[in-house]
């Protein structure tokens, strides 16, 4: 079967894009799928960092699209995963360099020999938006509980709608369960009530994927990250099986203990 | 402990529900490129279009944008104020 394509976006920067897309594809990986990473964020190349590839780099996408290597020239794999690549951004150059139509032929071109193509979007509802969604088969949305995220989100979602693309499948990253269960986070009911979209994934704040992200490691290698469970249930649920979502009050439940526990150590 | 006090006397909603009360308005309006002013002048405007053809409650009319899931739809109510006179001629 040829390659599903699935792009990652979210309208409003900083929500946690590039962390999902780099946990997504890495937790495919460890389910022994192929998969080819994306970075479509051109003049703001992120992805190989957050993967731990940053220096492996020789070419980028814009050297393919223009001729100047071989896809599999500028695909970088992954030694830590059976079968993970990276075809990271162009760093000098803007999103003007690609067109949704080379990005079309690009994703042709790797969909009969792989499993997954992910592509990490820009912030934004430009060229570079347009550009990453244009060969998509799945677009997943990522927000955060908050107003402007929640807005941005709405706005991207409309997009895709009108771009006939949809229906866009959500993740709501940063969570956290003790806000939430005061009143003061806007909890998953809420955001999707007001996005009224599919679910994808729910993932709490935890630090582990700052200090994973830090390592180069994607924290869905971590078998203890809370996050990194998270990740690996989207790409379950990718792969079409029902993983049920975890209630935000036992993940509550969860970090209470985990604080106390920590206390209590602490003295 | 004063934050407990804080919260037993005071009657302001938690944030989240703040939170979720404008981003419902916020979203009907971003959806539809209506905002609140444009949809008065909406208003005003079939107001003055509809009285040319029927007697209308003006004070009585509705229009708003009703929600169901992410489709929208415009629905005006506008209450005729000729028929009633009819009736009791």
């Amino acid at each position: 079967m040829p390659a599903k394509v699935v792009t990652v976006t979210s309208g409003k920067g900083g929500v946690g894009k590039t962390t999902a897309t780099a946990n997504i594809a890495a937790a495919l990986a460890l389910q022994n799928y192929k998969v080819v990473c994306i970075d479509a964020d051109i003049g703001l190349r992120n992805l190989d960092v957050v993967l731990g590839l940053e220096n492996r780099i020789v070419y980028d996408l814009v050297d393919i699209i223009e001729g100047r290597c071989r896809l599999r020239q500028a695909m970088i794999r992954d030694k830590r995963l059976p079968e993970l690549y990276l075809i990271p951004a162009a760093q000098t150059r803007d999103k003007s360099a690609v067109s949704p139509s080379d990005m079309v032929r690009l994703c042709d071109e790797i969909k009969p020999d792989y499993d997954w193509i992910l592509i990490d979007s820009p912030a934004g509802i430009e060229r570079g938006f347009r550009n990453a969604i244009a060969a998509a088969d799945i677009i997943v949305v990522v927000t955060n509980p908050e107003v402007s995220a929640v807005r941005d989100a709405d706005r991207i979602i409309g997009l895709i709608e009108a771009e006939e693309k949809g229906p866009a499948q959500l993740i709501i990253n940063r969570i956290k369960p003790d806000m939430v269960k005061k009143g003061d986070m806007l909890s998953p009911d809420d955001v999707l009530e007001l996005l009224a979209v599919e679910l994808l994934g729910l993932i709490p704040e935890d630090e582990s994927v700052i200090t994973s992200t830090n390592r180069g490691v994607p924290v869905v290698m971590d078998g203890k990250s809370r996050a990194g469970q998270a990740f690996r249930n989207i790409g379950q649920r990718l792969l079409g099986e029902k993983v049920p979502f975890i209630p935000i009050e036992e993940s509550a439940g969860f970090f209470n203990q985990l604080s106390r526990m920590f206390r209590k150590g602490g003295g | 402990m004063a934050g407990f006090f804080d919260r037993l006397l005071s009657r302001e909603p938690k944030s989240a529900y703040q939170a979720k009360e404008r981003m419902k308005l916020v979203l009907v309006h971003d959806r539809s490129n209506l905002s609140p002013q444009a949809l008065e002048q909406l208003k005003d405007e079939l107001i003055e279009v509809i009285s040319r053809h029927v007697n209308i409650d003006a004070q009585g009319m509705r229009v708003e944008i009703a929600q169901e899931g992410r489709e929208q739809r415009l629905i005006a109510d506008i209450p005729i104020k000729a028929a009633a006179k009819r009736r009791m001629g």
